[in-house]
């Protein structure tokens, strides 16, 4: 799964189309890097122009250990992190 | 928003709320085989079954792809049921949601609820089924002769979500 990730490390997932434009399904932050959500997002936004839209696109929505959360929640060494869009199952 | 927590959930199997999220078709006729067992009490047992259909947004569709996040869309079904366990007085819940290529007339979802009063077996399919087309983290991307494209969120599913 988490390929070479270290256990401190932070885990992040895309899904849908967000994965499709990042051409990524999963990487690894080093958790000395980021403190919340909104410091992944802005660091992840500098890698590109589709990271940047993507991470500046209005609708994006962020689990955190696989329960939805607002950008203020703090993170920890060793979260699962994952960005998608509105969810479209049923 | 539901809060920060890493409460650990049951495996997706308690004895009266049983989530599936799998590939392969499901057997409505076992599924309410497995609802009615113990719950002689209930004298109501509510079904839905969603379904591609041949049409959206104003195109044809040939077939369509279901991607989920694992781990996390079990979870979440589970909360849901959880939740309308709490709300009404509920027997059993059966939740199926189907992944992966899914071409017309096929199953999609099941949803089933046993309760001892038909409106509380009704209000709870209904709002388990809202819920999930807002919450529950699964995907679709349809395939029409203009090609393939990401289907987007409902204001409406939304609307209806916020009834509850």
């Amino acid at each position: 799964m988490a390929t070479g990730a270290a256990k401190q490390d932070i885990r992040v997932l895309f899904f849908a189309q967000f994965r499709e434009q990042l051409g990524c399904d999963q990487l690894a932050l080093a958790s000395t890097d980021v403190t919340d959500i909104a410091s992944i997002k802005h660091t992840l936004a500098k890698r590109g122009d589709m990271w940047q839209q993507v991470f500046t696109n209005s609708s994006l929505l962020v689990a955190v250990n696989q329960q939805m959360v607002q950008d203020n929640i703090v993170i920890k060494p060793g979260d699962e992190i994952a960005f998608f869009p509105p969810v479209t199952g049923g | 928003m539901k809060s920060h927590s890493f409460r650990r959930l049951p495996v997706a199997d308690t004895m009266d709320i049983k989530i599936t999220v799998q590939a392969q078709d499901f057997d409505p006729g076992a599924e309410i085989k497995w609802l009615e067992r113990d719950t002689s009490e209930d004298g109501a047992l509510v079904t839905f079954i969603g379904k591609v259909r041949d049409h959206n947004q104003g195109e044809q569709v040939a077939h369509l792809y279901l991607e989920h996040y694992a781990g996390m869309a079990e979870r979440s079904l589970q909360q849901i049921a959880e939740q309308a366990k709490q709300r009404w007085q509920i027997g059993k819940i059966r939740i199926i949601h189907r992944v992966g290529e899914l071409h017309v007339d096929d199953n999609i979802v099941f949803v089933g609820v046993t309760s001892a009063h038909r409106q509380d077996a009704f209000y709870a399919s209904q709002m388990i089924m809202d819920y999930l087309k807002t919450e529950a983290p699964f995907w679709k991307k349809e395939q029409t002769a203009a090609g393939s494209r990401w289907v987007t969120a409902n204001q409406n599913d939304q609307n209806e979500a916020q009834k509850w």
